[in-house]
């Protein structure tokens, strides 16, 4: 697959980088990425992979724009209000760049699709957020051994690690979801819009280099950043020998849904309620 | 003695164990975070039980569950 003179040029800054060069966007122009949540943190992902020049592009979402997700949900526009995430983020994206084949899921992650969702790409970017989508994404890919992006988010932190087979998982560190009590609200919790930006373009550039196979990727390590005192660390993780799923007596071998519900769930069900 | 808690030293009593550790630093939701001691990941159950030396590197790793 050679490219053309449109495609030389338009991705030029990439191709004049040594470690791409035209090898390298070539790569990217055949690699596939799904992105698991077309929101905070989808939202830049999918931008950058789209502006990167990745080949086919998978989104994930069940959910329409609303007014609050503006703040920070840069793919969607004031237009988009109402419209599926994933058909705001599609159109997006092939305004971008046409060439693009863009697949959409309008659907949330379960056990009993997951598997048959993530089954073509090369590389998966989790940007759910609620602990049962995270846990979720994490075993089907230690499970089916495919890489992954995890990330996440809350107030004016963001974490963020890549797993590739063998390296350790989101499991070894974090090994169940948390109780369902101490988990903030989304509306206690809140979120500065460009840390959703920050953590996102982060887990494109990871992306990006597992496509191309350069640089060093955030293995068997944990990125925290904290964007109020703009401190950012990176802690060595190893795989952890009991972890429930990666470890060497697994518990976990088959994929199962958490009952603990997404916090924006947790708002639905409380308006419903409060209509009631 | 000395530690070092999230990369940065900290003085701390002699004897304190994990969980200790956790109320000293105010750390107010204990559910919330996942505690590596020099690089190893310690079970919940042995928050009490495990006793902090000098020179010791803990890190405690917040659950962050957001993303949209
Ligand atoms: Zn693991």
């Amino acid at each position: 697959m050679a490219m053309n003179d449109a495609q030389l040029e338009r991705f030029s800054r990439h191709i004049i980088l040594k470690e791409v060069g035209i090898e390298g966007q070539e790569k990217i122009i055949q690699g596939k990425i799904l992105i698991i949540g077309a929101g905070g943190l989808g939202a830049p992902a999918a931008l950058y992979l789209a502006a990167a020049g990745v080949g086919i592009i998978g989104l994930v979402d069940g959910d329409k724009v609303d007014l609050t997700n503006l703040q920070r949900q840069v793919i969607h526009f004031t237009p988009d209000v109402g419209k599926p995430k994933v058909t705001s983020a599609k159109e997006k994206i092939e305004l971008i760049n046409p060439d693009i084949k863009v697949i959409t899921y309008q659907e949330r992650v379960f056990a009993d699709n997951i598997l048959e969702i993530i089954g073509g790409y090369d590389f998966i970017i989790d940007g759910t957020d609620n602990f049962p989508a995270k846990f979720l994404i994490n075993d089907v890919c230690v499970m089916t051994q495919k890489p992954f992006s995890h990330g996440g988010i809350l107030r004016f932190d963001g974490q963020t690690m890549t797993y590739v087979p063998g390296r350790a998982c989101y499991r070894c560190i974090f090994k169940e979801p948390p109780p369902k009590n101490a988990v903030p609200s989304c509306s206690q919790a809140g979120v500065l819009g460009a840390v959703a930006g920050m953590l996102g373009t982060i887990q494109a550039a990871e992306a990006l280099k597992f496509i191309i196979g350069k640089g060093e990727l955030l293995l068997n390590r944990l990125l925290i950043f904290n964007a109020f005192k703009m401190e950012f660390r990176t802690v060595r993780t190893q795989r952890n020998s009991q972890c429930p799923v990666c470890g060497s007596k697994p518990t976990i071998t088959s994929l199962e849904d958490y009952e603990q519900p997404a916090c924006d769930l947790h708002l639905k069900e409380d308006i419903n309620e409060n209509k009631g | 003695m000395r530690i070092k808690i999230n990369g940065k030293e900290q003085v701390i009593e002699k004897g304190l164990s994990v969980a200790e550790l956790l109320i000293v630093n105010k750390v107010e939701m204990p559910d919330m975070v996942s505690v590596q001691l020099n690089g190893e990941f310690v079970r919940r159950g042995k928050f009490s039980q495990t006793v902090l030396k000098e020179n010791d590197e803990i890190d405690f790793l917040y659950f962050m569950g957001g993303g949209k």
